[in-house]
């Protein structure tokens, strides 16, 4: 079942357009990939998702995205709202420079609903365990998440995610800041999480897009030029723009 | 010359440079503690001083400078906050800011004498509020608002981006996101400016002369209810503080004892500026580690 629909968003930075009519539809409980050259528009469009295009000054965008049928670009929007129930990870490990106990449970502090001692224990090891980084983390949660490494950061970035229970999370080249190792246990953790989460992954990574998403789409130039499953996409790509990318004959 | 020789002239030449201000600010200091401190005692501290016999203190003189600086930043750090979270997080880019800013800046390079006056005219004439420690207290908050806004503006502009990114992906609105993870972030460079000016305030002189005041009525020390006259706490009553008071003694001191009484004043206000700055330094280091690692 689709969960997100795209129809015929166009952005705009000032006059020059990056998004060109894109057309799309995610499904629950699968991870897709949007793959692409740099400047392709592809983090531009998962940005669009949960509105952090919003803090860009100059930014403008027509069309329509609907998110469990709902506008999120309509008027009765909540974007905090919106932005709880869709996670964000991003390209550079961002924990806050507080113990790793705090950066999990930060969003969950500042809702309406007040958590015991032990609820809050609970969702922490929830998170941290379910992020994979548990065992790395569990005798230094009054650590400062800054002391971790850079792969381990970005693990507890992503339970900081999980522990506000979102409904989609949304990963800009989480992996791409990172060394082989530690990406491979991050990609690992993502495809567990499938079960529960509906992720969409940018990504440079050509051999990690074939191995964990469900589903496919290659942006070229802020054009959606193809989108599949994936195998069809990495073994028969109807475009030959989108052969030529992933076979590196260009990008 | 070959490159690391010039290279080497250049890493000299600017030790040179860096020796020689290390230097002028050594000695100055050292001359106004070796002149001052033989005259400090636990008598000189508290003791009220004297206009016409010797051996008079400067206890009233500190009490009000301390005093002085509490009110000021009671009223000046609540603005500066306020317009510095304003320009920082929420001030959109366009003329108004620009003007805004532009208003810091000249606020900023006004001499102090000027905005003493401008404080006499507006506080003690205009509002009728005398000489009093209210009138110093406003007077030194438009001295010392325009540094301690761009300090807050500039720390809080110095926490990245992807500090605020990761509060408002978090479903933080932007209000909670600058309250409970910029703002924290930020403390250790607010504190730090606060105590910085704080140093600055303390050995102010010339705001203060015509607003308030040049003179040090006797206080009654265990008179706490601030309307009394005579009570410490009384913001309407005269207040001539350390800085104020070196500058009279200096100028018009009719004291027998005057270049010692001054002599070891100068070196109270400069050990009291030296611990502000050592305490900023401190404070700010440490409320970093404990905000880091919680």
């Amino acid at each position: 079942m689709a969960i997100i629909t795209s129809k015929d968003l166009d952005l705009f930075y000032g006059e020059k357009q990056a998004l060109n009519q894109i057309n799309i539809e995610f499904y629950e409980k699968e991870i897709t990939a949007l793959i692409g050259p740099s400047g392709c528009g592809k983090s531009t469009f998962l940005r669009t998702l949960n509105r952090m295009n919003d803090l860009i000054p100059g930014v403008t965008i027509n069309g329509e995205v609907q998110f469990n049928g709902q506008d999120i670009y309509g008027s009765s929007m909540d974007v905090v709202m919106l932005r709880k129930q869709m996670g964000m990870v991003f390209q550079q490990p961002n924990p806050f420079p507080f113990s790793i106990y705090d950066n999990v449970t930060y969003g969950l502090r500042l809702q309406q609903q007040t958590y015991t001692k032990e609820e809050l224990d609970q969702i922490v090891e929830e998170s941290l365990k379910a992020a994979a980084v548990w065992d790395d983390v569990k005798d230094k949660l009054n650590k400062s998440a800054l002391s971790l490494s850079g792969g381990q950061q970005q693990r507890v970035c992503i339970a900081r995610v999980l522990a506000v229970k979102p409904d989609v999370i949304l990963l800009d080249e989480p992996t791409s800041a990172l060394d082989p190792v530690s990406s491979g246990k991050i990609e690992e953790m993502l495809y567990d999480l499938k079960e529960d989460y509906t992720m969409i992954m940018v990504t440079h990574n050509m051999p990690q897009a074939s191995r964990i998403s469900d589903r496919t789409a290659f942006f070229l130039n802020g054009d959606l030029i193809e989108y599949a499953p994936t195998k069809e996409i990495f073994l028969n790509p109807k475009k030959i723009e989108t052969e030529n990318y992933i076979t590196g004959k260009f990008g | 010359m070959t490159p690391k020789k010039a290279d080497r002239l250049a890493t000299g030449i600017l030790y040179g440079i860096a020796g020689i201000i290390v230097v002028i600010l050594a000695s100055l200091l050292l001359y106004i503690l070796a002149q001052g401190l033989p005259h400090v005692s636990f008598k000189f501290l508290t003791t009220p001083s004297k206009s016409f016999q010797a051996g008079g203190g400067i206890g009233i003189q500190l009490f009000n400078s301390f005093y002085l600086l509490f009110i000021t930043m009671l009223v000046s750090i609540p603005i500066s906050l306020g317009a510095g979270i304003y320009l920082s997080e929420y001030a959109p880019n366009n003329w108004v800011t620009g003007l805004i800013r532009t208003a810091i800046e000249i606020l900023s390079s006004l001499p102090s004498v000027v905005v003493g006056l401008f404080g006499f005219l507006l506080f003690v004439v205009k509002a009728q509020l005398g000489f009093s420690i209210i009138s110093g207290a406003l007077a030194l908050t438009f001295f010392n608002l325009p540094l301690l806004t761009r300090n807050v503006e500039e720390s809080l502009k110095a926490v990245h981006f992807t500090q605020r990114e990761a509060g408002l992906a978090l479903g933080l609105s932007r209000w909670e996101t600058v309250t409970h993870v910029i703002i924290p972030e930020a403390l250790p460079g607010i504190l730090t400016g606060v105590i910085l000016g704080a140093g600055r305030i303390f050995g102010e002189a010339a705001a203060l002369i015509y607003t308030a005041g040049q003179s040090a009525p006797a206080l009654d020390f265990t008179n706490w209810n601030p309307l009394s006259i005579s009570s410490p706490l009384n913001i309407f009553r005269q207040a001539e503080t350390l800085a104020v008071h070196i500058w009279k003694i200096n100028s018009e001191g009719n004291m027998p004892d005057g270049p010692t009484v001054s002599a070891g004043a100068s070196a109270v206000l400069i050990l009291a500026v030296l611990l502000f700055n050592f305490l900023a330094r401190f404070l700010g280091k440490r409320i970093h580690k404990k905000m880091t690692s919680a």
